[in-house]
């Protein structure tokens, strides 16, 4: 992580598109309607991202903000029936307009995805082996031994010890870390240059959470391959990554380098996110943010927030605000100018 | 901007509108058929005994609507006063083996443990035992009628209810409103009587109106076998297997007529049940 | 003592139990049949035999042994393949049987065979494609409701009677022509089933290509026909194998009616015939086999699907 990588965070004209490992603009996603007869959903409104080579970008929100959604979309994984439109680049590919052979090169190869429930992500009935090697022989990538020797090797690196017994067991003899473990090797198989990691720790003991999240960490940084990050731990996604995108109810709040965003955050709802968590010396009631995180269908004309914000204005509930410059980071507020450094304690007092 | 639409390529289509169309059928059929049963022997244009040599095995006309069979009876006749017994017989199987069945699932949720456990075993195994052969057993051991095969199938059917209704009320036994009304000291049959009965009724209703199309084959294909109910009684399976003399000579109408009913019926009477536990399933 | 290996305990277990199954089935059916009213003696003898000639036959017969005894005797017999005599036709059952075996075993194999070939490729039509899944799920639907000696009524009418391309009844001799004679039976006996089949096929496919283990495949680049052959069909097979099995056990009591339908002269309608006659060797006999191809094929599933899922075999441990 060198201050050169930092400022790749920034908006679409302070990197030209080439350079971009991954540029996501304007993306809105839409779900098919639960009933017949209502509207499709919209679960992603207008987002855009932007990840350069060797970049890690932590995208941060509660549950349904469309922060999986946004993975799913760069995978082209969606739900069916579900429909987006926007444009997604990757390495200045379009990926929406990728032929199925295309598609399948770019998710065999270019990217790898880590998921949230590593149980439920393995096929039970196959072997560790056949799991970790199938991706890459079958796409015609390795030879068979050849992927095998690469995953008992990848194994090794990521701490599972006995690598040539792990790979003849079954996904049910492994512990849920042992797993996730073989789950980032899986990623890493064919040398990725980007990975997705949805949650990877959330669905693990509390004990071995940080210890995954450290080997995933190094794993990234000594292939300087680029990451997306996936989570809603704040705390976490600024110790590990450059750069942070905040989401809300579909929308992209507030981005910028992590260490900035998380030290002084501008928009309200990163300051909820900071104020709302347990403190770690005193035991104090956290301040949390009032009401139910809404989905991007549920959010009405004005700002996706506002419903929920303690300075939500007139203005506020009318007139969706657009992602502006302030203080080295994009916010999505009309009354950004307005708060000061220490937001986080302003919202602490307006509760 | 390139628009995306992902194409379904395995979607799993549920509509949970309150009634849809073909429910609606089903159930116009399903009631239509029953009162077919009840009234059926009033509304013949014959009396369904009534024979007519010199109108044997004729085709469908205006005086015999489907015809007439080997003696000249009149097939839509035989068919309408039919309904009653070919109802009768599996309404009886499925009123017997519905109340058993829930009633076994009940006390062997209820208990649990190894109770459970072995009654799970006892369900599983009588549920792989062909209904068929413990009902020709059945005549054997009692002879021909309508009572052995009612019986024995009585029996073979209290595991299509039982372990449906078994897992739903293991499930209910372990909801937290049954601790507390066991704390506030109410009895267990009373709990067991007044809310699980109670909450997996639904359920055991939608399993009993699958098992009565069931229930439907296997006491007309008894009676087609001839250890059922006797001639001359009429009766679905029994008017196919009447009707096969004259369908070998090419006048298939008597055969055809009782099996379209049966399956008529079965196939109302299933999708009725499927279409009622669905939306059990829905609602949950 | 060192405790055996889990799976060879387990395949040790199972069989017990199937054993045990078998046991306590034939003693069930003898015992029903031994005490069931009816006397066998005047059905051999006629009405006007005297009663000493009626005693002799019933002592001769074991008829006023303890039902614990007769059962017994039975039990041993059977083991050695003796199952007694039947009354109607003054035969070894055994000699009966034999012939009429190989029929239905005949019969039952081509209806398996038909079963699986459209049960399975139905149901996985149904299971993957959005657009043939309603007609195959009307079709199933009516499949399913279309008992054996109906469909057997209906076919024989229409390719037998009207367009004459099959016989209407009897086995026939010689293979060509047995099974030429079988195949409108096996349709029969088979379409239900077939319908049983396809729907546990479409459900368990369905059910399989939408879980994570799937996503993450694809998500891989995995082509989708490897996805659905590693992944999908894999793991599908183990709910099919469970119905599958039950079908092949149902089959053979189908043949009952079936076979009846077609005037086939194998074990069915032997079955039927004996209990008319109230001849009851034949039919415990006949009971039996039935119940022992159950419980066999029942019992191989039972393994091969220990064999098939790894976390079943840890259970077993």
């Amino acid at each position: 992580m060198t201050a050169n990588d930092r400022s790749t965070g920034m908006p679409a004209e302070q990197a030209s598109r080439q350079d971009l490992l991954l540029a996501i603009e304007r993306l809105q996603v839409t779900l098919p309607p639960r009933r017949r007869g209502e509207a499709r959903r919209t679960v992603i409104h207008d987002v855009s991202m932007q990840i350069a080579p060797g970049e890690s970008l932590g995208v941060v929100g509660e549950s349904g903000s469309g922060k999986s959604m946004t993975t799913r979309a760069v995978m082209r994984l969606l739900p069916q029936g579900a429909s987006m439109t926007g444009r997604l680049d990757f390495d200045g590919q379009d990926v929406m307009g990728m032929s199925r052979r295309e598609l399948s090169a770019y998710r065999g190869s270019q990217v790898g995805m880590i998921y949230q429930d590593p149980r439920a992500h393995t096929n039970p009935l196959r072997t560790l082996g056949d799991f970790l090697i199938e991706g890459v022989t079958l796409s015609g990538q390795m030879r068979r031994t050849e992927a095998e020797e690469l995953a008992c090797d990848l194994l090794r690196q990521v701490g599972v010890g006995d690598a040539g017994h792990r790979i003849r067991q079954y996904p049910h003899q492994l512990s849920g870390g042992l797993l996730q473990r073989v789950m980032i090797v899986m990623a890493l198989m064919p040398s990725p240059r980007l990975v997705l990691a949805d949650e990877p720790t959330t669905a693990l003991d509390v004990t071995i959470q940080s210890e995954v999240m450290a080997i995933l960490g190094e794993q990234i940084r000594e292939r300087q391959c680029g990451l997306m990050f996936i989570t809603h731990d704040l705390d976490l996604a600024a110790a590990v990554t450059d750069s942070l995108a905040v989401m809300y109810a579909g929308v992209v709040v507030e981005t910028g380098p992590s260490d900035n965003l998380y030290s002084s955050p501008r928009h309200p709802y990163t300051a909820g996110l900071l104020a709302s968590r347990p403190h770690s010396e005193r035991v104090e009631r956290p301040t949390a943010i009032p009401g139910r995180p809404l989905s991007a269908f549920e959010a009405g004309p004005g700002c996706v927030f506002a419903s929920r914000c303690p300075f939500a204005t007139q203005q506020c509930h009318e007139q969706r605000p657009a992602l502006r410059e302030v203080d080295g980071r994009n916010v999505a507020c009309h009354r950004v100018e307005e708060f000061g450094a220490d937001l986080t304690y302003q919202f602490k007092e307006a509760q | 901007m390139t628009t995306l639409t992902v194409l379904p390529d395995v979607a799993v289509v549920r509509r949970r509108s309150n009634l849809d169309m073909l429910t609606v059928v089903v159930a116009t059929v399903c009631s239509a058929l029953v009162v077919l049963a009840i009234l059926g022997p009033f509304l013949t244009p014959y009396p369904p005994a009534q024979t007519d040599i010199l109108a044997a095995s004729q085709g469908p006309s205006a005086q015999h609507l489907l015809g007439t069979d080997a003696l000249g009876r009149d097939i839509l006749s035989r068919l309408l006063a039919g309904a009653r017994l070919s109802f009768a017989g599996p309404g009886l199987i499925v009123a017997v083996s519905t109340t058993a069945g829930t009633a076994i699932a009940i006390w062997s949720a209820w208990h649990g443990g190894l109770l459970d456990k072995g009654m799970n075993r006892v369900l599983d195994v009588m549920f792989a035992v062909p209904g068929i052969l413990v009902a020709v057993l059945a005549a054997a051991v009692f002879g021909s009628g309508f009572w052995a095969p009612v019986l024995a199938l009585s029996i073979v059917y209290i595991p299509y209810v039982a372990r449906v209704v078994r897992s739903a009320a293991v499930r209910e036994r372990r909801l937290p409103y049954v601790e507390a009304c066991q704390l506030a000291g109410m009895r267990p049959s009373r709990i067991c009587s007044r809310h699980i009965l109670r909450n997996v009724a639904p359920i055991a209703l939608a399993q009993g109106t699958i098992a009565f199309a069931s229930a439907l084959m296997d006491f007309a294909a008894i009676s087609f076998l001839g250890l059922g109910v006797q001639p001359p009684v009429s009766e679905w399976g029994l008017m196919v297997s009447d009707g096969r003399s004259e369908l070998l000579d090419g006048a298939a109408q008597q055969s055809l007529a009782a099996g379209a009913m049966v399956v008529l019926t079965v196939v109302a009477f299933n999708v009725l049940g499927e279409r009622v536990s669905r939306r059990i399933g829905g609602n949950r | 003592m060192r405790q055996l290996p889990g799976p060879i305990l387990h395949v040790i277990r199972t069989l017990a139990a199937a054993a045990g199954t078998m046991l306590a089935a034939s003693f069930v059916i003898f015992v029903a049949l031994a005490l069931a009213p009816g006397d066998p003696v005047s059905q051999i003898l006629g009405p006007r035999a005297s009663d000493a000639q009626r005693a002799q036959m019933r002592d001769q017969l074991g008829l006023d042994d303890p039902v614990l005894v007769r059962y017994w005797h039975w039990l041993t017999g059977a083991l050695r393949g003796d199952f007694g005599t039947s009354l109607t036709y003054r035969e070894d059952v055994s000699a009966l049987l034999e012939p009429r075996i190989l029929t239905t075993a005949l019969l039952v194999l081509m209806a398996t065979i038909l079963i699986l070939l459209v049960g399975l490729s139905l149901g996985t039509l149904g299971g993957t494609s959005d657009r043939w899944r309603p007609a195959v799920n009307a079709l199933v639907g009516l499949g399913v409701a279309i008992p054996g000696f109906i469909a057997g009524s209906a076919l024989i009418s229409l390719f037998a009677v009207r367009l004459g391309w099959f016989p209407t009844f009897g086995a026939g001799s010689g293979f060509t022509d047995r099974v030429w004679h079988l195949t409108l039976p096996a349709i029969a006996l088979a379409m239900g089933w077939s319908a049983y089949v396809a729907q546990m096929t479409s459900a368990a496919v369905s059910e399989e290509n939408k879980r994570e283990h799937v996503l993450t495949a694809r998500g891989r680049g995995i082509s989708r026909a490897s996805v659905f052959r590693r992944h999908v069909l894999l793991n599908a097979s183990i709910p099919v194998l469970t119905a599958s099995g039950l079908t092949v056990a149902g089959l053979v009591a189908g043949s009952v009616v079936v076979e009846s339908v077609f005037a086939i002269d194998g074990l069915g309608s032997l079955l039927v015939k004996s209990v008319s006659s109230k001849d009851y060797a034949p039919v415990t006999a006949i009971s039996m086999i039935i119940v022992a191809v159950f419980v066999i094929v029942t019992t191989t599933i039972d393994l091969a699907q220990v064999a098939l899922d790894p976390r079943l075999r840890k259970q077993t441990r």
